[in-house]
């Protein structure tokens, strides 16, 4: 398959909420070049910060001998981010449902209901040690002119 | 930009004209910091105006919902007014705004009030 249009690279954070800005730009800027339109590209960048907010807090615990790693791939088909971390690991079936009437009052527990709201795809990969979350949203096709 | 906000009283009713963003890690006084003054203060009619906040994550939302627990444990209402397309677009997908009281018209929220 032809992917002349690949862009991807990786980045690798401490555990602290400064880093959680610039990979929310470098999300932006990526959903932008994906041609995905201004809302769209917000909400790419916000779930991203959502991921690596997780990987901080519930995931590295804001350790500072643990980081968190990040990559990144946009190609013809579709922008695919990866947040990593370095924690004790996540079992996504154990968050409670955010819609539901007894939850719906909590104060947190949103975080990974929005990615798959707003993400094409969400997939949870276990790691050894940590949590690798991976985050795709499909390019929208343009019509071949004939 | 962190979150700002200044605090009127139209009616009776405090309307809180919030801008910037509602995230995790912002600094300076939350937003359930800021609602948990007003009700020491014996305010408990509140507005959220939130025209200027073009940015929420899910700890923002969540900040909305202990201003919203809050003000209502305490035996007042809080309302929103004025939302952005990006805030509603949220409320919308996480069936918040099942919860709220949202508002368009400022006038139309503080009469709103019992």
């Amino acid at each position: 398959m032809t992917d002349s249009t690949t862009n991807r690279g990786s980045m690798t954070l401490e555990s602290e909420l400064s880093s959680v800005d610039p990979v929310e730009a470098k999300a932006e800027g990526l959903a932008r070049e994906a041609g995905f339109d201004e809302d769209t590209s917000s909400q790419i960048a916000m779930v991203v910060r959502e991921a690596v907010i997780n990987a901080i807090l519930h995931g590295n615990k804001k350790d500072p001998a643990k980081q968190v790693h990040v990559s990144y791939e946009l190609n013809d088909e579709a922008l695919r981010i990866k947040v990593a971390d370095e924690g004790p690991g996540l079992d996504p079936d154990s968050v409670p449902d955010p819609l539901a009437p007894e939850n719906i009052l909590r104060s947190s527990g949103r975080g990974i209901f929005l990615m798959k709201a707003i993400m094409d795809e969400v997939h949870f990969h276990q790691l050894n040690p940590g949590t690798e979350i991976e985050l795709i949203k499909h390019r929208v096709k343009k019509e071949l002119s004939a | 930009m962190s979150m700002k906000f200044t605090t009127r009283e139209v009616g009776g009713v405090t309307i809180v004209d919030l801008s910037g963003k509602i995230t995790l890690g912002e600094g300076g006084l939350t937003l359930r910091e800021e609602v948990h003054k007003l009700l020491a203060e014996g305010k408990k009619k509140i507005v959220l105006n939130l025209a200027e906040v073009n940015y929420i994550d899910s700890s923002g939302l969540g900040e909305l919902v202990s201003a919203y627990t809050g003000v209502k444990n305490a035996g007042g209402e809080l309302k929103l007014l004025n939302l952005t397309s990006k805030v509603r677009d949220l409320l919308v997908i996480t069936k918040l705004v099942t919860v709220f009281d949202v508002k368009d018209d400022e006038a139309a929220a503080v009469s709103s009030f019992a």
